[in-house]
Parts: structure tokens; C-alpha cells; sequence
């Protein structure tokens, strides 16, 4: 399975050396564009010193670990959000009849290979602020754990927005808000938002375990919001869950798959 | 090999329910080549798409080479080989022997045994001449026996090909039509072959199948065909008659 995604992310990335203008030119808007993000920051903190409570490096710090899940997503697994566009112009049927998972064949279509940079853009922003914050040795475990709990977290809300898009085959942008719309969500403390939201993204849709929940141990800080410490170590278990109703909810996409005429 | 027993399909269309297919049942045995006719709408992809997995059915059941396809279709892609004649299984931007490859890898199918394949395919096909070139820049009839090897490599018991001689000039026609009879003929598979070519159906298909609005309208052989419509002397009139009749 895992061989079989990667054979096919080598072949895209060989199809689109096809066309090596595009190639580069989408390279650098993507630099570009992840750069914005950071420079907002930046922009922010030149007026203040604190954010909802935070320092510059403790959100550059929040903001690099959610990016460094969802740009890994975004390269690896992004191209689930196309099942409309494959609906309509009935090339879904092609991948059905190969004996290899869809989810694994469209998560590889069209890869492209220059989304790596804005990968390697957040790795550098967390490795910066982990560094300047001089994070306790005994704490910095939780790193690795929140990226990978954000990846699945991430993947997950990627799997359910394609899923949603055999229904909504016609309105495809909607589910951009599960994906592109979270990850602009945990780009900031959450403390900076309203406490019905932060409510809705902890106990509904898990997205305060990409960063928040276990950020708040790495930093050794008390949650703005109240809520008790175990909380900071249950993003694993919620991402988990969240994997399996994804897999259920695509499990169900694929068998109301109504395929096109011809 | 292929076994429907009462299967049905239908569609929601805003408040409407569409059948596409209903209570379709027929058994195809293994080796057999059956053309499957039927005008436009009549409900001849949704079948093939049932057959492939690709669509569950909505009441009845479907059976291909013993698996229920919606429910095992990664297990029975291995066994079944598809071609769609409007659309390509190949990767565009990719040379045909590179898609191959990768079909290799998707199949697992053993590396000496895909090299005689392709060697074989290549040559039954003709396929020499283009296997370095990238798909887009192919002409349709080079195209479509690209598609056809592609189905092939794995070696599948049964064949399903979607009108697979559309728009082809004569010779490539003729040329896969030999094709697939001699597959038929030497290797026993089973062929399902759905066309509105009418020179497809009586090359190639020892038995018939029509269907009209997503029912079997008819069912044998060809010269039972012709003997429905007395006095008809050409297969078209017949099809004709048969297609206009139950329609009304």
C-alpha cells in the first residue's frame, strides 16, 4: 500500500517534469504564499508583544507545528478534495476498477513534488521557535507526538471533505472550510478566539489537539479556557477516532458512488 | 463466470427515481463471448459498471468470477479486465511502456511473466512502433489497443470492453477485432462487449443480449436474433426493429 502511494507519487512527479515552467513557477508562488503567513505574524507582533497572552516565538512556535501537519497533508493526501472534479468528468470510474484502494490512488494523483517547500518552510519556523523558546528537554517529546497526531487529524478532515464531495458533487469549494478553513483556525492561539468556538474545536471537530491542547504542555502553560491537564495528552486517542469515522464516511462515499452517463 | 440474479439499479433525479437497471438477471459461463446491445440509456454501462464494482446495485445481486464486485472490486480488479472505449485507463502525460509498468506494480504481476505478456501484446497488437510515446500524443486507434494491452497484462479471466471500436477508422476495427477473437479463442476468455457497431456483433459474438429500458429484452444466439424479425435480411434492420418496437 504504502510502496504502491509512493510508485504512483513517482510517476506524477515524473508526469508533471512534462511541463517544467509550470513546474517552477508553482514552486515559488508556494514559497511565496507560505511565506505570507509567517510575515502576518511578524506584522503583529511589530505592534505588540503579546497575543492573547502569547509571545512572538510561542505563536510562531503553535503556528509552525499546525503548518508543518497540514503542509505534509496538503503535499501527501490534499488531491482527496478532487472527487468532485474526477465525478464530473468521469474519470473516478478509472481508478475503481484497479485493484488498489481509491483513497490511496487519488490521494497520489497529480502529486506535486513542489509542495515539498512550504513542508520544509514550517520545519524551519517550529525549529526556530522551539530553539529561541528553549523548551524543556523533559517536554519536547510532545513535539513529534503533535505532529503526528495533526497530520492524522489533518488527513482525516481531507479523507471526510472527500467523501462529503460525492454528494456535494456540485458545490465542491464547501468542504474547503473542513481543510483550508482548519488549518487557518490553529494557526493562532486559541485563546484568541471565542470560548463557544474553542469548544466546538475540542469536544466536535478535534482540531485544538493539532496544537493547542498539546502545545499548551510543551510551553508549560495553563489552558486560558480551564480545562484540565489530562486534556493536553488526549490528542492522540481523538485523532484516532476521528481516522476511524473518516474511514467509515468514505467507506459510505465510495458505495453512493452514482458514476456519469456513457 | 458473470451471474445477475434480479439486479437493479436505481438513481434519485431531484425528486424522481430513475431505473437505470431492473430485475436484470443472466448468467454468462466462462469462455463465452457475448455481444450486450442495447440504445443509448438502455442501461448497458450501468450493468457493466455493477459488474466492475463500480456501482452498487440497488436491489438483487451481481456475482463475477464468484465475488460480489461492490464489495470485493479491488479483489475481483485483479480477475477482470476493463476498457472503456470514451475514456483511457492510461496515465496522459506518461509513455505507453511507462503505464504499463506501473500497471505491473498495481497488478503485482510477476515480473517474467509480464515481460512475456508484453512481448506477446505487443506484437498482436503492433504496438512496437509507439511503446516510447507519450499517451496524449497518440493517434485514437493506437490509443485504444494501448488501452486493450493495458487491460490484458494481468492476465484476467473475464473481459469487459465498453463500446471499444468507437470512432476507429476500418483496419484498426478489423485489427482488434482479430484481436479479441483470438483471445477468445486461444486463451478462453470470457468477453462481455457492449457496441453500437453492429459489425462488432457479428464478427465476434457467438450470443447476443438487448437491452431496453434497464430490462433484457432479448437473449441467444445471433441466428435467433435474426429470426425474430422474419423477411429482415441485415442484423441493422433487425436491431432496429427491435429497438423501436419495445420502445413504444
Amino acid at each position: 500500500m504504502v510502496r504502491t502511494y509512493f510508485l504512483l507519487v513517482w510517476t506524477w512527479t515524473r508526469a508533471a517534469a512534462a511541463y517544467p515552467l509550470s513546474f517552477a513557477m508553482m514552486t515559488v508562488l508556494g514559497f511565496a504564499i507560505a511565506a505570507i503567513d509567517v510575515g502576518v505574524i511578524l506584522v503583529v507582533f511589530a505592534n505588540t508583544t503579546t497575543l492573547a497572552g502569547f509571545s512572538r516565538e510561542e505563536v510562531l512556535f503553535l503556528y509552525g507545528s499546525a503548518a508543518l501537519a497540514f503542509s505534509i497533508c496538503d503535499t501527501f493526501v490534499s488531491n482527496l478534495d478532487r472527487v468532485s472534479g474526477h465525478i464530473k468528468a468521469g474519470t473516478l470510474d478509472t481508478f475503481l476498477i484497479r485493484p488498489v484502494s481509491a483513497w490511496v490512488q487519488l490521494a497520489a494523483d497529480r502529486f506535486m513534488a513542489n509542495r515539498v517547500g512550504r513542508i520544509l518552510q514550517a520545519g524551519l519556523v517550529l525549529g526556530y521557535a522551539a530553539t529561541a523558546l528553549g523548551i524543556d528537554g523533559r517536554r519536547a517529546w510532545m513535539i513529534p507526538v503533535m505532529v503526528v497526531t495533526g497530520i492524522v487529524i489533518f488527513a482525516s478532515l481531507w479523507t471526510i471533505a472527500g467523501a462529503l464531495q460525492f454528494v456535494l458533487t456540485d458545490a465542491p469549494e464547501v468542504v474547503n472550510t473542513l481543510t483550508y478553513g482548519s488549518s487557518q483556525l490553529t494557526q493562532y492561539p486559541l485563546s484568541v478566539y471565542a470560548r463557544d468556538l474553542v469548544r466546538g474545536v475540542t469536544y466536535v471537530l478535534p482540531l485544538a489537539f493539532v496544537n493547542w491542547q498539546p502545545g499548551l504542555y510543551v510551553l508549560g502553560r495553563a489552558d486560558p479556557f480551564g480545562t484540565p491537564e489530562f486534556m493536553r495528552f488526549v490528542g492522540p486517542a481523538a485523532a484516532l477516532v476521528l481516522a476511524l469515522l473518516a474511514a467509515l464516511v468514505w467507506r459510505q462515499g465510495i458505495r453512493h458512488y452514482r458514476s456519469t452517463g456513457s | 463466470m458473470i451471474e445477475l440474479d434480479r439486479a437493479g439499479r436505481s438513481f434519485k433525479v431531484k425528486r424522481n427515481v430513475v431505473h437505470a437497471v431492473r430485475e436484470l438477471s443472466f448468467t454468462v459461463s466462462a469462455g463465452e463471448f457475448v455481444g450486450y446491445l442495447g440504445p443509448n440509456g438502455a442501461g448497458k454501462s450501468t450493468t457493466i459498471k455493477m459488474l466492475c464494482g463500480i456501482l452498487t446495485p440497488t436491489s438483487g445481486s451481481v456475482r463475477v468470477a464468484g465475488l460480489d464486485p461492490s464489495r470485493r472490486r479491488t479483489t475481483l480488479a485483479r480477475r477482470i479486465g476493463v476498457v472503456f472505449g470514451q475514456r483511457t485507463t492510461l496515465w496522459w502525460d506518461l509513455p505507453l511502456r511507462d503505464s504499463f509498468e506501473l500497471i505491473r506494480h498495481l497488478y503485482r504481476v510477476d515480473r517474467a511473466d509480464f515481460a512475456a505478456r508484453l512481448d506477446e501484446l505487443t506484437q498482436t497488437l503492433d504496438l512496437g512502433g509507439f511503446l516510447r510515446t507519450p499517451v496524449r500524443q497518440l493517434s485514437l486507434g493506437q490509443r485504444m489497443r494501448g488501452d486493450l494491452a493495458a487491460a490484458l497484462l494481468h492476465a484476467p479471466d473475464v473481459l469487459v470492453l465498453d463500446e471499444p471500436t468507437i470512432g476507429l477508422d476500418v483496419v484498426s476495427k478489423a485489427s482488434i477485432r482479430d484481436f479479441l477473437l483470438r483471445l477468445n479463442a486461444e486463451r478462453g476468455t470470457t468477453v462481455l462487449l457492449t457496441t453500437h457497431d453492429l459489425g462488432d456483433i457479428e464478427r465476434l459474438c457467438r450470443r447476443v443480449m438487448l437491452i431496453d429500458h434497464g430490462r433484457l429484452a432479448f437473449d441467444g444466439t445471433l441466428d435467433d436474433l435474426m429470426a425474430t424479425a422474419p423477411g429482415q435480411s441485415s442484423l441493422e434492420e433487425v436491431v432496429t426493429r427491435l429497438y423501436t418496437g419495445t420502445a413504444r
